[in-house]
């Protein structure tokens, strides 16, 4: 084991990890306060990849190729129009398919959201085709060399990382600062109660949806940087390694989602250079049944007596 | 307002199945449209035209994936073949009717489209694209009696044991080996790395070939690795191996997907060996936003050349283009003869349409392992076949220079 593949692998681990970390946030901020498991997150990432994709496309044939303007503005469009265009459709599926289901068991709204999950991927299927597209990073394609070359980071990863840090930063201010988020938390803690405390329950749901939504863009377009081939099934694998990070951090903790992200990928990429190609999967999910059996409310999750 | 959204969801539910639907009912409206078509000549027939062979057409179920992950394989053989039956059935003569069905690479899906084929009394079974779902209608076809001719399922799997399947393309260990005699050949490397898909009888059989045939021949493979699934999207670990281990040639018999990544990130490791492919790897070109540069210098094994100016394949290539748009590439030309293939053993064997599937596939057998039966199509001339059911034709290597593929 010499000490330039461990740095690459930690490096690799923390590029892979940042990606699920990003993806683990909206899947945690939804759960955390609307407390349903939202598994049509990984399809609206693939939706937001695919407008960020197109978009990028048409805008960038308008610039001069090489110029700065060429790199930013499509790119900066692209994420924006895939964040709206999200914000919309995550409202909307919150609208028609989860709301009716409010009073429902959960186990109702879990499997409706299985049932969105499949819609969104063949709808894409339908509209998109099922030929994989090369998207285009929206940090250009660069790194930076370190030791001398033997050590390569992406532009892309550090962006993720950077990205990951401040929706971290900013969701955690937000939920424990402002009105909208201290509404959030209080619907999240007993919804019967917040209402009668005058808090409109169905708007700040709504609200949690846009805001998960909008991360799902932009986790779309940095998955996407990072593993070029879009199809309309990209975001579904990692929607479920992201779900099992945040379970392993804790879901609902949004720092949580950060760590169990980052230590998702560096226990993968560790399991592949060190044990097998193969079984990474197996290791991944091993470590995380051991986790919960330690601490079954996951790495950062906090303890919730349940009243009786 | 909840009946209102309620009709909406109905709506987007029937809009969507139908939608599902539109693909088989779209093959089923062009078997009606041939089978409409084998009437009106069986009409012409009747009113006096003695010709024996033209009482109807023979009827071939094609099976490969339309959607899913293999799409573009699937499709290119589908309307390789299509072209292939326009021109036989301008001939007039024998006719033939395709009718292809979706198995989104899925074998199980391989199964249910065999099922449908066969409530369709199809006669010939063409097929399957890829090799997993392959193995599966293998198995059932040697079961029911049918002639079962695979453009592009190239493992021995496919035809060991089954005397009624043939393959167009060459086998999977034939084509590592191959690969690993050119790479010592032409002193290419000495050290090679195999990054492989052993979830994939595919890529696991050209790599098992590659490096037995390496081992003999003296080259050193400094690192083996594999993948589990084509849904992989991180190839740093395999990558980085390759590179610890000082490899100069990347040898990996994946499909185009995955391989536009490892392509990718080795750019963004900064490593840069000769990258060696199958014939899995045809269409990287192709794919929408794929930067052309990663692949400069890509070597990669198809018998099939678009870019040829040999008559026949220049003929085919304008009539693909304005058929389908784009350049055909291997599988679908690979289709092309295998129409041809069973268009000529049918003649020669005397088949006609009205003669059922057993009967034709014990004459069908008899013919392809002839030994005075040859085909020549786009992807070898005087290809023949053996009595386990593979084609003998040599693989060709290219080399991607200015995004187009050169000959070797």
């Amino acid at each position: 084991m010499n000490i330039t593949n461990l740095l690459f692998n930690l490096v690799n681990g923390i590029s892979l990890g940042s990606v699920y970390a990003i993806i683990a946030l909206g899947y945690t901020m939804v759960y955390g306060i609307a407390k349903m498991l939202n598994f049509a997150h990984g399809d609206v990432i693939m939706v937001g990849a695919y407008i960020c994709f197109f978009t990028m496309s048409k805008l960038s044939s308008l610039f001069a190729p090489g110029s700065l303007a060429a790199t930013v503005v499509p790119s900066l469009a692209g994420v924006l129009l895939a964040m709206v265009v999200c914000t919309v459709l995550g409202v909307v599926i919150e609208r028609l398919a989860y709301k009716p289901l409010r009073q429902a068991p959960s186990l109702a709204v879990l499997i409706t959201a299985i049932g969105v999950s499949y819609f969104l991927q063949n709808s894409a299927l339908l509209l998109w085709g099922s030929e994989p597209r090369i998207f285009t990073s929206i940090v250009g394609s660069g790194s930076i060399q370190l030791f001398g070359g033997q050590l390569t980071v992406a532009y892309t990863t550090i962006v993720t990382m950077l990205t990951c840090v401040v929706i971290m930063v900013a969701l955690t201010l937000f939920t424990g600062g402002t009105k909208m988020g201290k509404a959030m938390r209080a619907c999240s803690e007993d919804k019967g109660a917040a209402m009668l405390m005058g808090i409109d329950v169905n708007r700040t749901i709504s609200m949690t949806f846009a805001i998960g939504s909008a991360l799902a863009a932009i986790a779309g377009a940095l998955l996407c940087s990072a593993y070029p081939t879009l199809m309309p099934t990209t975001g579904s694998l990692p929607g479920i390694r992201a779900f099992t990070a945040a379970v392993f951090g804790g879901i609902g903790s949004i720092p949580g989602a950060m760590l169990g992200g980052i230590l998702l990928g560096l226990i993968e990429t560790f399991t592949k250079s060190y044990i097998t190609t193969n079984l990474y999967d197996a290791v991944v999910f091993g470590v995380l049944i051991v986790v919960l059996l330690v601490k079954p409310t996951g790495l950062l999750g906090k303890q919730i007596r349940e009243k009786v | 307002m909840k009946r209102f959204f309620a009709f909406l969801l109905t709506g987007a539910l029937v809009l969507s199945m139908m939608a599902g639907c539109s693909g088989a009912s779209s093959s089923e409206a062009s078997s009606t449209a041939s089978s409409s078509e084998a009437a009106s000549s069986e009409a012409a027939a009747g009113t006096g035209e003695e010709s024996a062979a033209a009482e109807g057409a023979i009827m071939i179920g094609g099976i490969g994936p339309l959607t899913g992950s293999a799409a573009t394989y699937g499709l290119a053989t589908k309307q390789g073949a299509e072209i292939a039956i326009k021109e036989i059935n301008a001939l007039g003569g024998l006719q033939l009717a395709l009718d292809f069905q979706d198995d989104e690479g899925d074998f199980e899906k391989a199964g249910n489209a065999y099922n449908i084929l066969k409530d369709k009394d199809m006669q010939i079974v063409y097929g399957c694209t890829t090799t997993q779902p392959c193995l599966t209608v293998a198995s059932l076809t040697y079961e029911d009696r049918y002639f079962q001719l695979t453009p592009s399922a190239s493992s021995t799997d496919v035809t060991d044991g089954k005397d009624n399947v043939f393959q167009m393309c060459f086998t999977d260990p034939d084509q590592g080996v191959t690969a690993a005699n050119f790479v010592k050949d032409k002193g290419l490397a000495t050290k090679v790395a195999v990054i492989y898909n052993n979830g994939d009888a595919y890529s696991t059989g050209i790599a098992q070939g590659f490096i037995a045939q390496a081992n003999e021949l003296g080259l050193e493979i400094v690192a083996e690795q594999t993948f589990p699934d084509d849904t992989t999207t991180d190839f740093s670990v395999q990558l980085n191996a390759a590179k610890n281990g000082g490899a100069e040639l990347v040898f990996m018999p994946i499909y185009y997907t995955p391989a536009s990544l490892v392509l990718n990130q080795a750019k963004a490791m900064g490593y840069a060996p000769i990258f060696f492919g199958g014939d899995g790897m045809d269409g990287i070109l192709d794919m929408d936003g794929f930067d052309k540069s990663l692949a400069e210098g890509l070597m990669l094994m198809t018998p099939f050349n678009a870019a040829s100016t040999e008559e026949r394949t220049a003929k085919f290539v304008a009539e693909y283009q304005e058929a389908y748009g784009g350049i055909p590439n291997q599988f679908a030309a690979d289709g092309y003869d295998c129409m041809y293939a069973i268009y000529e053993a049918c003649q020669k064997a005397g088949i006609t349409a009205d003669m059922s599937h057993e009967e034709i596939c014990d004459a069908l057998i008899a013919t392809f392992t002839s030994a005075d039966f040859s085909v020549d199509g786009l992807t070898g001339s005087g290809m023949t076949w053996n009595t386990a059911g593979q084609v003998t034709k040599a693989p060709q290597v290219f080399t991607v220079q200015d995004g187009v593929y050169v000959a070797n």
